[in-house]
């Protein structure tokens, strides 16, 4: 009633406007559609002779042209990454009636192992039927011939040449390179959101990790296409021109992959992690992740049994411990603890402590290494000789919120920039993170009692190798600090410019020289007479370290006898280092998962790296190893 | 007596449909229904799907039909809401495929709420407009104008340029007709084109590339410029007269990507020529020429808003689809009104040919 009221009472000019309106749009939509029947009558009367004669050319289709992929090659040209043509024999589902009877005849003409049919039925899955899909990868000459012989019996399967993705060099830096495999679903939208959907058609294979994900649109390089005579049902017939496509641009990494194989072997079977660095460069020398795996695996798809191997092995061959692993840096957190103290003016080098053995706070005791105490302790010994007490002191002095800013502008608990995707923060143990980290009020809370161990390197302290091992470039680069990359230049396919990755300043940090150097000093003191000097007796060069023992499990009172307790919950060896000290070339730490003591076990790998990098010396079982293979 | 019952039934059944509209929906639907045939059936047959989807479509018609206006002007505020709220959702935890963030996961089914916003914002404008009616004043218009801008961004942004286009249109009809004043759109014409420069650099790569590859195709023939570069070959080729049903041979050699969606235009127009596309034109014209006759004769503001904008919806559909397809505008993803193979879009312009429907059949009811 209310509204037929209102309406009946509504102002007829008002009415009038509308229906003009009305009328208006009514002129607009005729004019409007007039438009697009000119459009029509010009397309279909005007240049129909044009356009029939264009559809008749239409029985030209394009077929992209896959670009070969670039090639990687280490800092002294050693190929890492590189492809080979090779033949595949591939089935397009959709164009087969009887995929089974079909891949049963297939076997009785040329070789089709269980494993192929696995893997082609895993592939089936993750692609669309009309994608030609390959059954058998690598075919010798005699299987194509007799394929070819036989073709007319297999409508919809054909012998394809394809560029193949090779690793010469196998597991060896593959956390580093990383590795490609067939585009999926996930790769697809990343193609498109980067707008290289054009780009990409046609290509089969894609970067997963390593460099080959982080440079993969540099690597893939630009599609070419060729134009194709079809018949009528939709054949290639001939080809009438081509565009070619533009090769790939090719990486050089600042990777010294002899280095690196060199330092996956001393790692021998032992699980952890190497990453060594050019202090004055930022550019990785060498990334280990051990154990490795191959990434030549991953390039046909992988087969599930060797997936599984992988995916189920308790030493997690497929994790970057280098990037991805985070752990406590135990005592290799001393130097910079020290370098904290000594810039936020809490101590003096020369300050001394007198260590009893232990620090007593808030009714606990945390106890010293050394049974009885080191006495008399000034900044220099305390490195030295690894003295817990002082640092206990130094933290408790500090106090948190201090030592985590500190820490935090030698980039600890944060992504260090490496040019690899999917690097893992760490944590930074500061009261805002503890807030963040646990839900429940009672956690939350920061007690004064957590702060003693954080300056031993302990308790929630958890960084990755990288970040301790571009901590320690910034300290051997008087406080500098470049941004760690993989990639030394790029070289374009086309022109052969190279492209710099230039050294990247990421901060300069205003030490005082005189502070730097006294950690410094004690470091190589480290080395010369303390927890080191077994493991670099005999050094033609002068290195700078600290090695470090990081618990993984906490003894409640008790004595730590390695040998009493399971290898999995051995503590952690942790060294780090750099030489020359006095003009550092590399920088390094090096992380041994439950490998005990760190002068033991982690400080003879610095060791016979830096031998190798310095001296050019090999250590003697990889010596032995290559001269074997020379025979 | 059981004649009697029939009778009645069947009056049940037609009271509240249009004669006219019902004629000219079906009439679209079997053209689209042959040329959803000729698209798809040397792949995957779509005939009997498509059928399936316009019985849907039908059926939500007949509902919409039903419901009065009044009644319907309740749906305004609730719908827009969630709609809103299941957009900012998307923007949230959406489901991301090929590249645009557009749906939504609901366990078993995955839903695509920028499609609801088509209805919702015409209806909450109406409801609006017709709310303050008798105050109407400019601060409404910009209240109006604040309300359509929030869906229309969140759809934009996620990206989908198509929905967002034909959401942002649908809301502007309705502030047009409720009388914004002709300085303030002239304004705003002066001001879209000089924003212009501005919004290219807003656009995405792939939206640039579009609108690029419309003044030359062939600078992209493997990537955006292809679908336009075959489309204009399909409607050339085809002539006056068309090369005759199932005889395309750029549809059929599968040179017009999507085909049975989005360009199915292309193919219904090399087979059916330039008399083809003439009657479809015609066909598109009937109708808007009918919705606006519901809305000019419309009893409420509500009604003839909302009336006025689906019928101008129904014309911004077709305009949108045909220039792309026939290369004068971007490619953006708008369905062919009862054309395109798809249920989703079909149920939504069904619902608008209800609400029309429903407008002009309850107009009676309330004038007594």
């Amino acid at each position: 009633m209310a509204l037929a009221q209102a309406s009946l009472n509504a102002p007829d000019r008002e009415l009038e406007r509308f229906r003009f309106r009305v009328a208006l749009a009514g002129v607009a939509v005729v004019a409007a559609f007039a438009l697009l029947l000119a459009r029509f009558f010009h397309l279909q009367v005007v240049q129909h002779e044009y356009y029939t004669t264009r559809a008749e050319d239409n029985r030209i289709s394009l077929v992209p042209i896959v670009p070969s992929r670039g090639v990687i090659v280490d800092r002294r040209g050693t190929v890492l990454a590189r492809n080979y043509s090779a033949y595949t024999l591939e089935i397009t589902p959709s164009k087969v009636d009887d995929l089974e009877a079909t891949i049963e005849g297939l076997g009785r003409v040329i070789d089709v192992q269980p494993k192929d049919r696995k893997r082609f039925r895993k592939l089936l899955e993750e692609s669309k039927t009309f994608e030609s899909l390959p059954i058998r990868t690598r075919l010798s000459e005699e299987e194509v011939a007799r394929f070819a012989a036989n073709r007319y019996l297999f409508p919809g399967v054909e012998v394809k040449a394809r560029l193949f993705r090779h690793y010469p060099l196998g597991p060896v830096a593959s956390h580093a390179i990383g590795y490609i495999s067939r585009i999926n679903k996930r790769d697809l939208e990343m193609i498109d959101d980067n707008g290289q959907t054009a780009n990409y058609k046609g290509s089969e294979h894609i970067g997963k990790t390593g460099i080959e994900q982080s440079y993969e649109f540099d690597l893939h390089g630009e599609a070419g296409y060729e134009q194709v005579e079809i018949d009528a049902g939709g054949r290639a017939i001939r080809s009438l021109a081509r565009t070619p496509p533009v090769q790939g641009n090719n990486l050089t990494l600042t990777l010294d992959v002899k280095l690196q194989e060199i330092a996956e072997k001393v790692f021998g079977d032992r699980r952890g992690a190497l990453v060594a660095i050019e202090p004055s460069t930022g550019g990785i020398l060498a990334l280990v992740s051990t154990p490795t795996f191959d990434p030549n695996l991953f390039v046909d798809g992988i087969r599930s049994d060797d997936w599984d191997a992988l995916n189920n092995s308790p030493d997690k061959p497929m994790l970057n411990r280098a990037l991805n692993g985070a752990y406590p840096p135990g005592s290799t957190f001393k130097p910079f603890m020290a370098l904290a103290a000594l810039e936020t003016g809490k101590r003096t080098p020369g300050q001394a402590i007198s260590d009893p053995g232990y620090f007593n706070f808030g009714g606990h005791q945390f106890r010293d290494d050394k049974k009885g105490g080191h006495g008399s302790v000034d900044m220099h010994k305390s490195i030295v000789h690894s003295c817990d007490t002082y640092y206990y002191t130094l933290a408790n002095d500090m106090g948190i919120d201090s030592i985590a800013r500190f820490m935090a502008t030698l980039g600890f608990g944060q992504e260090t920039g490496i040019d690899l995707e999917g690097e893992s923060e760490g944590v930074l143990p500061s009261p805002e993170w503890k807030k963040r980290r646990f839900k429940r009020p009672e956690q939350q809370k920061w007690f004064a009692g957590e702060t003693i161990s954080i300056g031993i390197g302990q308790g929630y302290n958890a960084y990755t190798p990288i970040q301790l091992a571009l901590a320690t470039a910034v300290v051997a680069n008087n406080g500098i600090m470049f941004r760690p990359h993989l990639v030394k230049y790029i070289t374009d396919s086309r022109t052969g410019e190279k492209t710099m990755i230039e050294p990247e300043p990421l901060r300069v940090l205003p030490w005082k020289q005189s502070h730097v150097e006294t950690i410094k000093r004690a470091m190589v003191g480290v080395n010369t007479h303390g927890t080191g000097t077994r493991a670099f007796a005999g050094a033609g060069y002068v290195a700078a370290g600290k090695t470090g023992t990081a618990q993984v499990f906490s003894l409640k009172g008790g004595d730590y006898k390695a040998s009493r307790v399971k290898k999995e919950l051995r503590d952690h060896a942790l060294y780090i280092a750099f030489a020359p000290a006095d003009k550092p070339q590399i920088a390094l730490a090096v992380l041994v998962e439950n490998g005990g003591f760190g002068a033991q076990s982690a400080a003879p790998i610095a060791r016979m790296v830096f031998d190798y990098y310095l001296l050019g010396k090999l250590p003697k079982g990889v010596a032995e190893e290559d001269e074997a293979e020379e025979d | 007596m059981s004649e009697d019952v029939l009778h009645r039934l069947w009056r049940r059944l037609v009271e509240h449909l249009d004669g006219p509209l019902l004629l000219i929906t079906g009439a679209l639907m079997l053209v689209g229904l042959t040329t959803v045939y000729s698209a798809t059936y040397d792949a995957s047959n779509r005939l009997i799907a498509q059928s399936l989807n316009m019985t849907v479509g039908l059926a939500a018609m007949w509902i919409a039909a039903q419901i009065p206006p009044q009644k319907l002007m309740r749906f305004g505020v609730p719908l827009y809401v969630i709609g809103v709220i299941l957009l900012i959702l998307v923007f949230v935890f959406g489901v991301k495929v090929n590249g645009a963030r557009r749906w939504l996961s609901i366990g078993f089914t995955r839903v695509q709420p920028s499609e609801l916003l088509k209805i919702a914002v015409p209806l909450m404008l109406a409801w609006y407009f017709h709310k303050h009616e008798a105050v109407l004043k400019f601060r409404h218009f910009v209240g109006a104008g604040v309300l359509l801008l929030v869906p229309f961004v969140l759809i934009a942004k996620q990206p989908d340029l198509g929905t967002a286009i034909l959401v942002g249109a649908a809301g502007f009809y309705v502030i047009f007709f409720a009388g914004l004043p002709w300085q303030v759109i002239a304004g705003l014409g002066v001001a879209a084109a000089s924003a212009a420069p501005f919004a290219w650099t807003m656009l995405r790569d792939y939206q640039r590339k579009r609108i690029l590859t419309l003044i030359d195709p062939t600078s992209d023939p493997l990537g955006a410029g292809y679908h336009i570069i075959q489309s204009t070959i399909a409607m050339g080729s085809g002539g006056t007269f068309g090369k005759g049903w199932l005889e395309g041979t750029q549809t059929h050699l599968e040179f017009i990507p999507e085909r049975h969606t989005d360009f199915i235009f292309a193919v219904f127009s090399e087979e059916r020529g330039l008399l083809g596309n003439a009657f479809l034109v015609l066909l598109y014209l009937l109708l808007i020429a009918r919705g606006l006759v519901i809305a000019a004769n419309a009893s409420t503001l509500f009604a003839r808003v909302m009336a006025g904008s689906i019928t101008l919806s129904f014309f911004t559909y077709a305009f949108v689809n045909m220039g792309m397809v026939s290369g004068i505008l971007p490619v953006v993803g708008v369905p062919l009104p009862f054309m395109s193979y798809g249920g989703t879009a079909l149920v939504t312009l069904s619902i608008g040919i209800g609400i029309l429907m429903s407008i002009r059949t309850h107009r009676m009811l309330v004038r007594k």
